[in-house]
């Protein structure tokens, strides 16, 4: 018997029942389009992830001390050390580092003229901050005017001042071309910068940074707050783990990092939530298909006794009765795969296309899936197979009239 | 051509059954042997047996010389394709197939050229006088048209032994008068037929007829 024959005859029993074919393969349609899309899901949104990768949020490290620690027995005890910007910045892996800190100015308000305006509010109560030269690096600060107090304002405690573009505004300074001045209680300070934006610590822009030096002379800042780092692309991880020993190597316990998470981390989460789901389902959806395959084929393998009493006697031998229910099955199996997998692959661009995604899919996949419900229908088809090649051809003649 | 030597057929159920005893029948080349004898007699499975669609218990069984008792499964399944040609009572054609499909099923299982399958297919049909209704399926032909697109399925591999068990069984007088007019034509063209019938209107017809009562063949001469 030729492998031509085998086909045909398959195919005209298939052929004969269309309806019963259809909703046969439902079931493997279902399961095979559940895996494909999750697949396909799954990667697409991991892509995402990846693709809405953030170098200002993956580069970025906030080292502070951890709450109620920083007072101990009594006794002073500055967790982050002034030099605290010269100690990161010998890490390898750092791009920029700085140190931050809130200064208790005790109430004194801020304001840019010397004169009590009744009508207008000139003064205006503004936090105000003390950092480190290199922190306006670190925050990735972008200069409206002027300039950045360098390491010399901090050494000698020169009272001068950075504005935040919201801060300015507040107090009524558009411009530095007329070297404006500001008051904090009645201390005069040079406004010789305006930041017009961050990329991090974005509360810098509504307030009015000091050099460090400055806040310990005129205020007595006991010591920064927090150090910000901006690491290289890549070395958040070993900063993470080093930071705190450069900053306090007799207790490095007493400090917390807050660092992104790891970007591969994180996509390994996503997968594995939107996996563990939706593969069973598909898993339990190909089942289900696969027992649906099984019971048809096993129905109409009983339904065509007469049928297999015939070809016997027409001179089929038990393999080729075995081949043609093992081909229907199969069949069957492989257009659930087909099916299956282009609803699957349309279900990804539908979702993709709804939250402006990129649709992406492994090759194998839509290839895999077919062969996959192909599996499925050979595996389905074995038992009822084997049962009509079992068959006696006189008992299979006298039982059905085909 | 069909040689048949202390046949024995039993069934392994409990009490076993002898549907077959003894059974020595020579059948020639061009013979027409009609099987008569009452119902449970053994008449379908001495057919069976020939048809090497099931094994004898005992005896020898040999067709054109060639001894089918001791062939494998795969080669009796090829004897069938080649040399056998079967008719049933219920004629057994596939619902989902035309007429034409029908009779074309036959060479499938033979190993024959797919070319010319259709033309031969259709030389067979002409020869039952039954052409026109090719495309026909087998539920919109009557009885008669239906068993005879079965004739033209068992010949279609031109077969040496034709079996026919109770061919006229489901039909009425006038088709079954065409049958055997149609029997009546094969024999002239040589082939062997053996039908089993349990109508002595139809066995008469046979140029021989032998007689099964309890799985023992005797041959009654006319």
């Amino acid at each position: 018997m030729e492998l031509r024959d085998l086909a045909a005859e398959a195919a005209a029993g298939l052929l004969a029942r269309p309806a019963r074919v259809g909703l046969t393969v439902l079931g493997t349609v279902i399961g095979i389009g559940a895996l494909v899309a999750t697949l396909g899901l799954s990667k697409t949104a991991s892509n995402q992830i990846v693709g809405r990768f953030d170098a200002v949020a993956a580069t970025d490290v906030v080292v502070s001390p951890v709450p109620g620690t920083q007072r101990s027995g009594g006794s002073v005890t500055n967790v982050i050390p002034w030099d605290a910007e010269a100690r990161i910045k010998r890490l390898n892996g750092v791009a920029a580092a700085g140190t931050l800190a809130d200064v208790d100015v005790r109430g004194e308000l801020v304001r840019s003229v010397p004169i009590n305006d009744p009508q207008g509010q000139t003064e205006v109560q503004l936090p105000v901050r003390a950092a480190s030269p290199g922190l306006w690096r670190a925050v990735r600060a972008k200069l409206v005017a002027g300039r950045l107090p360098d390491i010399g304002h901090s050494a000698r405690g020169n009272r001068v001042a950075v504005l935040g573009v919201n801060a300015a505004r507040r107090i009524g300074i558009t411009n530095l071309d007329q070297q404006p001045a500001i008051f904090i209680g009645d201390r005069l300070y040079q406004v010789i910068g305006l930041v017009g934006s961050v990329g991090r610590q974005p509360s810098l822009l509504g307030s009015l940074t000091i050099p460090n030096g400055t806040a310990r002379k005129e205020f007595g800042l006991a010591s920064p707050s927090s150090v910000q780092i901006e690491t290289k692309i890549g070395a958040v991880e070993l900063i993470v783990r080093q930071a705190p020993v450069a900053l306090s190597p007799s207790d490095p316990s007493l400090l917390r990092v807050a660092a992104p998470p790891d970007p591969e981390k994180l996509r390994g989460n996503v997968q594995n939530d939107l996996n563990a789901l939706f593969l069973l389902l598909g898993g339990v959806s190909l089942l289900v298909g696969a027992l649906g395959i099984a019971n048809v084929t096993l129905v109409s393998v009983l339904e065509r006794v007469g049928e297999i009493g015939l070809r016997r006697a027409l001179g089929a031998a038990r393999r080729h009765i075995a081949a043609q229910f093992l081909i229907e099955s199969t069949v069957m199996g492989l257009l659930g795969g087909i099916v299956g997998a282009s609803l699957g692959v349309l279900v990804i661009v539908g979702v993709a296309a709804s939250r402006t995604w990129t649709p992406v899919l492994d090759p194998w996949v839509p290839l895999a899936a077919p062969l996959a419900g192909a599996l499925v229908g050979l595996l389905s088809g074995t038992y009822p197979s084997l049962r009509a090649a079992a068959m006696e051809p006189v008992e299979a003649l006298r039982a059905g009239t085909t | 051509m069909v040689e048949v030597g202390g046949l024995g057929r039993t069934y392994g159920s409990d009490p076993p059954v002898e549907a077959l005893r003894g059974v020595d029948l020579t059948i020639q080349r061009g013979d027409w042997v009609a099987i008569v004898g009452p119902s449970g007699s053994g008449k379908s499975t001495l057919l069976n047996v020939l048809g090497c669609l099931d094994r004898p218990t005992s005896g020898s069984f040999h067709i054109d010389g060639v001894d089918a008792g001791e062939l494998s499964e795969d080669e009796r399944a090829t004897l069938r394709a080649r040399k056998i040609g079967f008719i049933f009572q219920t004629f057994h054609l596939l619902g989902h197939h035309t007429a034409l499909e029908n009779v074309m099923l036959a060479e499938v299982y033979a190993g024959g050229e797919r070319a010319g399958r259709r033309e031969r297919a259709l030389a067979a049909l002409e020869r039952v006088g039954i052409e026109q209704r090719r495309d026909f399926l087998p539920t919109k032909l009557s009885g008669g048209e239906q068993q005879r697109v079965a004739i033209a399925r068992a010949l279609v591999g031109s077969p040496t032994l034709l079996l026919c068990d109770e061919p006229t069984g489901n039909l009425d007088s006038v088709n079954t008068e065409s049958v055997l007019s149609l029997f009546h034509e094969l024999e002239k063209d040589g082939l062997t037929l053996v039908v089993i019938t349990h109508d002595e209107e139809v066995a008469v017809h046979a140029k021989r007829i032998v007689r099964i009562v309890d799985g023992r063949l005797s041959e009654v001469t006319k």
